[in-house]
């Protein structure tokens, strides 16, 4: 992982930060599209200073638009009030609902893709434990995380051993169930030898990440400054008044 | 007290679907010993490194590190005298850069972070792949992460060191270097494996197993000349003694 000012703040301030921002996110009306955007600076400025690949988590963060696509599909058919004017086309509520959906779930994801890669995720785990979070549930998490990576390469191997002799034919659905119960089968083998490791190496349902524990000035200032600004932008109209602003001085 | 002791006595195992993979297995390994443990496939190599490390209890029998019987209470004191390799590296570096995963065992340690970047760089420096400490695990060749995993156990400084099938899945160059390494370890050092070159070459003592049970302990040399027990427990001369027996042929 990268070393810089962001890296090292303590995960529990990055943690507290980003769960303020998604709850400032989650908490607009379902036809509110112009006010998320300024939220949009979060995640760009965070990737900016700590120096993150943004390509890579653009990558990552757009894996949850056809998920919150589909969350908010039905929205068209079921709220057709007219909303807003573009031109000539009028636009529904329920296209801009869905337009919305898909805006705070972009917004959520890219939070916890930047705070992942700023902060690493056993780091996260520890944090929320010592934020309150019970220690079966931060290991239990972090067991899910190590575990969906064991999951999918084991689901490659099987894939690949299934493309090799399928002679150019996809999975039919009457191998899906025993491609499947021997993915779970091989991956719980797998997932019991690495716990094994662990033991063997000292664990004992703790999560040591080496970066000490200390919540001090810097901490509490990039708490602050955060929070402040999304309270801000959750309850002024910053885009609007930027915009009135903007064409203010152009007139 | 020798923290290097290993040994088990009237060790059986048998798994919770009737299969018994131990039968009363006793052996003594003391300080300094490099002894192979080999077998056919399922002789019951892998299940007897599982009770070395307490990662099994017993069905009967017990096996003792240093004197001290293997119970809850001793357990953690044991997981750090008993460095255990698995014979799968993907096994066992999980964490996301080799770094970190060999630092794993030290933090679980309580040391300092201090401590824990000294124990690090040792043990990758040992093993000769300092240089890729920042990489994620899965970039690595297959030797490279076999030596990753080795130095994740050795940053624990164990006592003992037990490695199943150290060699498998190298290729002959990272093999002999791999040889070479376990050769300069001074821990008392278990290896089961089929590679029995190796063995010849590392193992002055080899116990074998057959369905279980221990079949012979002795001298490597002894062992691997009596073709009778080899081939009661399904295995073969190491290829280097092969090579003598048949050299006027070939």
């Amino acid at each position: 992982m990268a070393d810089s000012a962001v890296h090292r703040i303590d995960a529990r301030a990055k943690a507290i930060v980003t769960l303020a921002f998604i709850v400032c996110v989650m908490s607009f009306g379902r036809h509110e599209i112009a006010r998320l955007l300024p939220f949009f600076a979060f995640p760009i400025l965070i990737i900016m200073l700590a120096q993150l690949p943004a390509a890579l988590l653009l990558r990552k963060t757009l894996l949850v638009l056809p998920v919150a696509l589909l969350i908010g599909l039905p929205n068209p058919l079921f709220d057709r009030e007219v909303v807003a004017q573009v031109g000539s086309v009028e636009v529904s509520g329920g296209w801009v609902s869905m337009l919305s959906i898909a805006l705070r779930a972009l917004l959520a994801a890219a939070a916890s893709v930047v705070l992942v890669a700023v902060t690493g995720f056993p780091a996260i785990c520890g944090a929320l434990e010592r934020l309150g979070m019970p220690r079966p549930l931060a290991v239990q998490l972090l067991f899910l995380y190590r575990y969906l990576g064991v999951l999918g390469e084991e689901a490659l191997r099987m894939e690949y051993a299934y493309d090799l002799r399928s002679n150019g034919r996809s999975l039919s659905i009457g191998h899906y169930g025993s491609v499947a119960g021997r993915l779970l089968m091989r991956t719980w083998g797998r997932a019991e030898r690495i716990y094994l490791a662990m033991c063997a190496r000292g664990f004992t349902g703790e999560f040591v990440t080496g970066v000490p524990a200390r919540f001090g000035a810097t901490e509490w200032l990039f708490v602050v400054a955060w929070c402040v600004l999304f309270v801000v932008l959750r309850t002024q109209d910053v885009a609007q008044r930027l915009g009135t602003a903007v064409i203010g001085v152009l007139s | 007290m020798s923290h290097h002791l290993v040994e088990a006595i009237g060790l059986t195992h048998v798994y919770e679907d009737g299969t018994t993979a131990l039968r009363d297995v006793t052996f003594r390994i003391t300080h300094g010993e490099s002894v192979a443990i080999i077998g056919a496939n399922g002789a019951g190599k892998s299940t007897l490194l599982m009770h070395l490390n307490g990662h099994l209890s017993p069905t009967s029998g017990e096996v003792r590190i240093g004197e001290a019987s293997i119970t809850k209470a001793t357990l953690p004191g044991i997981r750090r005298t008993v460095g255990l390799v698995f014979q799968d590296p993907d096994d066992q570096l999980f964490m996301p850069t080799v770094f970190d995963d060999v630092a794993f065992g030290p933090r679980n340690l309580g040391m300092t972070e201090g401590d824990v970047e000294r124990r690090v760089r040792e043990a990758l420096q040992c093993v000769g792949v300092w240089n890729v400490r920042a990489k994620p695990p899965y970039r690595l060749s297959g030797g490279e992460k076999k030596r990753v995993a080795i130095a994740g156990v050795l940053a624990m400084s164990p006592d003992i060191l037990v490695m199943d099938e150290p060699t498998s899945g190298l290729d002959p160059r990272a093999r002999r270097q791999l040889i070479g390494l376990l050769r300069e370890f001074s821990h008392t050092r278990i290896f089961t494996s089929h590679d029995l070159d190796m063995v010849l070459e590392l193992c002055p003592r080899t116990i074998v197993l057959f369905e279980g049970a221990v079949m012979a302990d002795g001298p490597s040399r002894e062992i691997f000349n009596d073709d009778a027990l080899l081939e009661r427990c399904q295995l073969e001369r190491p290829l280097a003694m092969q090579a003598g027996a048949r050299s006027p042929q070939s």
